[in-house]
């Protein structure tokens, strides 16, 4: 085996481990997956009753902001997943085994990956029966879940890269609260950005949870004439700000991860 | 025979803490070194760094031939290890733990499955090996643990305590595993500090203290270097300990020990017989109601007592059990 097939070979057999964990402790997954339903009905009824959104209704607006939120709580899960590992004993087994050190977070992420994809699967059709519709062809629809998932994938090598800076479940947890609070709200997820106040505007134009929820909005046709997008270059270009956005990351964070992994088990 | 282990100076700090501090050892191929000595003296550090877990600040080491350092990779394909707690997945079963470990040995997905179900069937966990090792008991995931380190059958192994919170019938059987896989031709690491765990499995002793080497040699060597027999005693009640304590002073030749709990007392003597008869009158003439008394030979606690100057911490648990 190689130094570029046994990355790959090492990935599917923890990817393999995890998809197995996941089938035995469903509260996981339970966690995954009820998160963004309470969220689709909380802000579909309590947030769609008193915001309105100029030519459209706020249903449609809002889906893929929940869309982009779940796969960046979906993604913490990677994190999570490892700080919890690293306080057992079957890293140090992982690591005394002659496989590839990146095997072990390549195996994370794509196993987190599938879980995002479930995740996304039932809201969308949550969102389907509260309202959310998609105007565009089905291709331009496959993009926009693709491009969820491609985001969904990178962030949760961010996540790693935290987690393992970290090393223990609460700290994570607390500082996943604290950055992905602000990111989520401070962006045009949930509310019409325009009409926040000039510091915070300019933090929501340039917030990447505003870029990928523009590029979704507009793959999915959930924009409207009446409603001015941004005149920042992130908003008017979201698609290939989006795919800039995943490339960065990928590039940063694989191999930060990577190395932080290969450390924090060497103490 | 040459060396499957050498190590030349090796040290490790964390801080201001010296982990290892200069050690130096070989062990030759398909023999059986024992690391003896309390929590804390560097024994599980010199395992991490033999196996590649940590990178030490100074010295050098090989095992199987490959440097820790610069052939790490090759060198975790010659090894096995079972660290102090089970490095097992709780989520998955048995045989699926084993399975995956082979697969990350690159065995194949074949030969890790037959490996798996050769292992399980030769730790005596067939019919547990369906089921998440979350609910195995805790002899039960040292076994699947130890089977883990021997997927790949590697000439290798290591062992850190392996047999730490086991009860004593777990830890004969894991003995006897043991002795199997040595008497197989594999070489062995084991770090314990169980006096009478040393005495069984090891060819060599060496007895760690403070990340120094200070003694090695065979357990009977060990023992000769600490020289004369030992009474040992049993008394009736803890006040009386203390008086024998005192009584028998004169006749000591080195440190005694007591283990108040189970009113015991281990007195050093040159003169085996002659000082038992004379210790005998003297307590009885002091009032002491001797319960039971006998003469011994030295074991490795003796030696590590009168080596370090210190018990090994918890050793009073260890010295009940070993005198049980």
């Amino acid at each position: 085996m190689n130094a570029l097939t046994m990355p790959v070979a090492d990935g599917w057999t923890i990817a393999r481990r995890n998809t197995l964990k996941i089938r035995r402790s469903p509260d996981l997954l339970g966690a995954a997956i009820m998160f963004p339903i309470v969220f689709v009905l909380m802000f579909a009824y309590v947030f769609g009753s008193v915001i309105d959104v100029p030519g459209m209704s706020y249903r449609e607006f809002l889906l893929p902001g929940i869309f982009v939120q779940a796969v960046i709580m979906g993604a913490q899960i990677t994190g999570y997943t490892l700080t919890l590992d690293l306080q057992k004993g079957i890293f140090d087994r992982f690591r005394s085994l002659p496989m590839a050190p990146s095997g072990v977070l390549i195996g994370q992420t794509v196993s987190d990956l599938l879980m995002n994809l479930a995740s996304l699967v039932v809201m969308a059709v949550m969102g389907l029966i509260v309202g959310w519709r998609v105007h565009t062809s089905p291709y331009e629809a496959v993009l926009g879940f693709g491009l969820l998932l491609l985001f969904a994938y990178a962030f949760s090598w961010f996540t790693a890269t935290v987690a393992l800076a970290l090393r223990t479940p609460e700290s994570f947890n607390n500082i996943a609260t604290m950055v992905s609070f602000p990111l989520m709200f401070i962006s045009n997820a949930f509310i019409d950005s325009s009409k926040l106040p000039t510091p915070l505007r300019v933090v929501a134009e340039w917030n990447p949870v505003s870029t990928f929820t523009q590029a979704t909005r507009e793959l999915f046709g959930n924009t409207s004439s009446a409603m001015k997008t941004s005149d920042a270059w992130p908003m008017q270009h979201a698609i290939p700000a989006s795919l800039l956005w995943i490339t960065v990351i990928l590039i940063v964070f694989v191999p930060l991860a990577t190395r932080l992994y290969k450390k924090a088990v060497s103490g | 025979m040459s060396d499957a282990i050498t190590a030349e100076g090796l040290v490790k700090r964390y801080g201001e803490v010296t982990a290892l501090d200069g050690l130096s050892f070989s062990v030759p191929q398909g023999t059986v070194l024992a690391l003896l000595g309390p929590n804390g003296a560097g024994k599980t550090t010199t395992v991490r760094v033999l196996t590649t877990l940590l990178r030490p600040d100074g010295g050098r080491a090989t095992v199987a031939g490959c440097d820790i350092v610069d052939d790490a990779r090759r060198l975790r394909s010659y090894i096995g290890l079972s660290g102090q707690y089970a490095a097992v997945d709780e989520h998955l079963t048995g045989a699926e733990n084993l399975e995956m470990v082979g697969r990350l040995y690159h065995l194949g997905a074949k030969r890790s499955r037959a490996r798996a179900r050769e292992l399980l069937e030769r730790f005596d966990l067939t019919d547990a090996a369906d089921r998440p090792v979350k609910g195995y008991s805790g002899g039960m995931r040292r076994r699947i643990d130890l089977a883990g380190a021997l997927v790949a059958d590697p000439p290798v192994l290591f062992l850190d305590e392996p047999s730490t919170g086991l009860d004593p019938r777990a830890r004969a059987a894991l003995w006897d595993t043991i002795s199997e896989l040595v008497a197989a031709g594999s070489t062995l690491l084991l770090t314990t500090q169980y006096m009478d765990e040393a005495d069984r499995l090891a060819d060599q002793v060496m007895v760690v203290d403070h990340g120094r080497a200070i003694a090695r040699g065979t357990a009977d060597e060990l023992k000769d270097q600490v020289g004369g027999s030992r009474i040992e005693l049993t008394v009736s009640d803890a006040a009386e300990l203390e008086t024998a304590r005192q009584t028998l002073a004169w006749v000591a030749v080195g440190a005694m020990r007591t283990v108040p709990d189970s009113l015991q007392i281990t007195v050093p003597v040159t003169d085996g017989p002659e000082s038992l008869r004379q210790a005998l009158g003297r307590l009885a003439e002091a009032g002491v109601r001797v319960r039971d008394a006998g003469l011994r030979r030295p074991t490795l606690d003796d030696v590590y007592l009168t080596l370090t100057g210190h018990q090994a911490s918890g050793a009073d648990e260890q010295v009940q059990e070993a005198t049980r």
